[in-house]
């Protein structure tokens, strides 16, 4: 690629180029677009777990001050059962149809009245009764119900002989492993606003991918996809929950259609947690063999999630197995459990999160009984090829960032025996993880324009949630067009752009940047276009097959009260292998940001539910706790050398790997302080007193 | 039965005549009719402190503080801190260190910052706080109190780490101000 004379802006670190707006609170957001004559929607939610709607006693509401209307089952526009998403159909989308009630936290009606206030106050004074039915909310391995999950991706292996190996031997760890529902809680509540501007509907609205969700809200209308654009300016964080057509969307769509002005419905935080994306409970059992040395004879993982039945979903909880380790046999599969809830859907490391935790502590168990350093163990395994595909890794790093992680650690000096280490009252323990993501791009579209005024417009569907797409995306841009970034001029987070991925499975920026590339390419090319249009479909499937992923190692300190159970991090540091770093100050901010999402899920974050009721009893930020200031130590994360063949830029993607077996190893590290396994999160205070 | 006021409320030196629902919070009445959508609304039950506003100087969840009763008070608001369109110590730092990523917390990270830094130097001290006899001296602000302090301003993005150094720098450089 050429760079000609000018100076590269890929590599640098920089601030993010909406900086100043966002510490000056003009960042707008999509509940901030000032939009005139708006009606707000209110949402009322099932409190029942299953069953039927009953009535809904509209009239005893219509006359409270500033109603607008009330929109039910009986009344809402028909949705096109064919909408869905990335899994196929999904009755999740399908609000306001008919009178089921498919989980507690189901949306039944949406009160538009003239002010927030008055919305919210007659939603709340709404009179519903149901017929109740009962319920079944509770996931464990063997449910009758189970049944395999969906193949797309992650579909399971089986290669070697799995029961001969493992009775071959020295050492089996045979171990379950269990990790509660989990919500994304954006600090953003999902808003949407919609209007109709001639046979044209118009939303502002937070998600990941203005395109496809523009594609989908059209869909459900009947609409062709032309006649409907989706757009934003800012986004405060998605981590998987603002994937989909949201609620807020569809029904702000109904209401602006129904009352023929601008509607704006903005989620509560309870509604979040129980009207939006989850990511599911696992139950998983891995078994583990070896030789008496630590060389993997077998491993086996069988992991069990929850779905609703409104909609398929993977949970893709043994990608790593089939990626980090050398064994002779592998098998995997996954079993999904169709219960009543809330249909799960992609979180921030969806399946890597959960999967991780289960192998990375099954590893850490065979480590203790082979009687091995566990960063040997993992050392001894070293794949050369994809340990199931035979495939040749694009790239693989994962040695190095052990080997310097361990290095900027102190790992050497660890007493690898456990509850050897006290500091005054507490015990404690040193834990490590090895972990893998895998990468790709998915296609898009990119236009470039060259302007009078010699800058350049570039246009992407792309979705800026706190990732620094835009400021990456700029460099990019920049450095493909060998310009500076002062000429660039960059849109996104607009349907109307074109098709393009979402910001979403770590592969947005190599994606966007991809399309960018290639139209860059064609604006530079033999017939200097004033602008060009760019679809990446043929190039990527020209793609070389390969195992592709990201890798890390990430090392835990913790400290352990014994008195009151409580676990705090001391120490916690992650070295990382993604490919080349379009820009080292944001990436390490994504990535220490994913370690701290991986330390909230190991100690703090559980949606409990009521199994009386089904429903969930901790749908808020006091009772949800989510990592604050105070759990939170400071983070050291790098990048080892890396790259990725074949991809413009060797971009990997840093947007999910942080989260990866940051859990497994501060649970690690509580076993090393403790010497007792924790193989549930989170790794609440009673567990840690009860064992 | 009056279900509805007319007061004033000063806002970053400007003072508002606004009706007013009773029920209205501070925090919409900025937003919904200031048009001041820098501070934001997460939760809307004081968990999240995304809405943080000065209020006399001092932090307040405006989710949780109705705006009748905010009148007579000097209001800041993220948009008042930068006077003359001059970034502060403590905005500049959180953009130069990236102090955020998704930015929606951010307002309410910078004028919670703010507040704090003044509590701390007027005394208040905290839960890790070793000696809190009133006559104990000023608390060194080092990394544990600043979390302590700061904890109710959740960051879904987790940019803890880098908030944390901004602040530091800031107090190290500017003191009080932030």
């Amino acid at each position: 690629m050429s760079m000609a004379v000018h100076v590269g802006a890929v590599g640098v670190a920089r601030p993010r180029i909406e900086g100043r707006a966002k510490v000056t609170g003009a960042a707008r957001y999509a509940a901030d677009e000032p939009i005139p004559d708006l009606a707000y929607g209110a949402l009322v939610l099932a409190t029942v777990a299953r069953g039927r709607v009953r009535d809904i006693d509209v009239a005893s509401v219509r006359d409270m001050p500033g109603v607008l209307g009330v929109i039910d089952h009986t009344n809402a526009p028909r949705l096109n059962p064919e909408a869905g998403n990335f899994f196929g159909p999904d009755g999740g989308l399908r609000l306001l149809q008919d009178d089921l009630i498919p989980h507690a936290g189901r949306p039944i009606a949406l009160v538009v009245a003239e002010t927030p206030e008055q919305a919210r106050a007659a939603a709340q004074a709404l009179p519903v009764t149901y017929d109740e039915q009962p319920h079944d909310t509770r996931l464990f391995a063997g449910h009758p119900a189970g049944r395999p999950a969906l193949t797309l991706f992650d579909a399971p292996a089986d290669i070697g002989d799995v029961d001969a190996e493992l009775a071959a031997s020295a050492v089996v760890v045979d171990e379950r492993y269990g990790t509660p529902e989990e919500n994304c809680s954006a600090m953003e509540p999902h808003s949407a606003t919609a209007w109709w501007e001639g046979d044209r509907l118009e939303a502002v609205d937070s998600n990941q991918g203005p395109f496809q969700i523009a594609f989908t809200l059209a869909t459900l209308f009947h609409l062709p996809p032309e006649r409907v654009r989706v757009r934003v300016d800012h986004i405060g964080g998605g981590f998987g929950g603002k994937t989909m057509c949201g609620p807020q969307l569809i029904l702000a769509a109904m209401a602006a259609t129904r009352f023929g002005r601008p509607v704006r419905v903005t989620l509560t935080r309870a509604e979040v947690f129980l009207a939006t994306a989850q990511r599911p409970a696992t139950d998983q059992r891995i078994r583990i063999g070896a030789d008496a040395d630590g060389r993997l004879r077998a491993i086996h993982h069988d992991a069990t999630y929850e779905i609703s039945p409104l909609a398929e979903y993977i949970e893709g909880c043994t990608e790593l197995t089939k990626t980090l380790y050398a064994a002779p046999a592998i098998r995997t599969a996954l079993t999904v459990v169709p219960l009543d809830i809330l249909p799960p859907y992609s979180m921030r490391a969806p399946g890597a999160a959960p999967g991780s935790f289960a192998l990375e502590s099954a590893m850490d168990e065979l480590a203790e009984r082979v009687g091995l350093d566990p960063l040997e163990l993992r050392l001894r395994n070293e794949p050369g090829v994809g340990p199931v595909s035979g495939l040749p890794f694009s790239s693989r790093n994962l040695v190095a960032c052990l080997r310097e992680g361990a290095r900027r650690f102190g790992w050497a000096s660890r007493d690898h025996r456990p509850r050897m280490r006290r500091a005054g009252p507490l015990l404690i323990g040193t834990g490590l993880a090895a972990t893998s993501f895998s990468t790709g791009a998915f296609p898009s579209t990119a236009t470039i324009t060259a302007e009078p005024d010699g800058t350049f417009t570039v246009a992407i569907a792309a979705a800026d949630l706190g990732t620094g797409a835009r400021t990456a995306l700029t460099a990019i841009a920049a450095d493909a067009l060998a310009v500076g970034t002062d000429r660039i001029r960059l849109r996104i987070s607009d349907s109307a752009i074109g098709p393009a991925w979402g910001a979403g499975g770590s592969r947005g920026t190599a994606s966007w940047a991809w399309a960018i590339t290639e139209a860059a390419a064609k604006i530079r090319g033999p017939e200097r276009p004033m602008t060009a249009t760019v679809d990446t479909t043929q190039l990527l499937g020209d793609l070389a097959s390969r195992e592709r992923h990201a890798f890390s190692a990430v090392f835990a300190e913790v400290g352990v009260d014994p008195a009151t159970g409580e676990v705090r991090v001391r120490r916690l540091l992650g070295m990382f292998a993604v490919g080349r770093v379009i820009n080292p100050l944001m990436a390490r901010s994504q990535v220490i940001g994913g370690m701290i999402g991986g330390l909230s899920m190991a100690l703090h974050e559980e949606g409990v539910r009521d199994p009386v009721t089904g429903r969930h009893v901790n749908a808020d930020f006091a009772g949800y706790h989510i990592a604050a200031h105070a759990d939170v130590p400071d983070i050291e994360a790098d990048f080892v050398p890396d790259d990725e063949p074949g991809v413009p830029w060797g971009i990997k993607g840093v947007g999910e790997i942080g989260n990866v077996g940051t859990a497994a190893a501060i649970a690690n590290a509580v076993w090393h302080a403790t010497g007792v396994r924790q193989r549930h999160l989170p790794i609440r205070l009673d567990r840690v007193l009860e064992s | 039965m009056t279900t509805r006021s007319t007061i004033s409320l000063r806002v970053n030196d400007v003072t508002h005549r606004l009706c007013l629902d009773h029920r209205r919070t501070l925090l919409d009445a900025l937003r919904e009719d200031l048009g001041h959508t820098g501070p934001k609304k997460g939760c809307d039950q004081g968990q999240c402190g995304a809405c943080t506003v000065l209020l006399d100087g001092r932090r307040v969840v405006s989710c949780l503080t109705l705006a009748v009763a905010a009148e007579g008070a000097e209001i800041t608001t993220v948009e008042g801190l930068a006077a003359d369109g001059e970034l502060r110590p403590i905005q500049e730092a959180f953009v130069r260190l990236d102090g955020f990523q998704c930015g929606y917390c951010t307002s309410g990270q910078l004028c919670s910052a703010v507040g704090m830094l003044a509590e701390r130097a007027a005394g208040w001290p905290s839960a890790v706080t070793a000696d809190v006899s009133p006559d104990g001296p000023v608390a060194e602000l080092d990394a544990a109190e600043v979390r302590e302090r700061m904890s109710g301003n959740l960051c879904r993005c987790g940019a803890y780490p880098s908030i944390v150094h901004a602040i530091l720098e800031t107090a190290a450089r500017d003191g009080v101000t932030g």
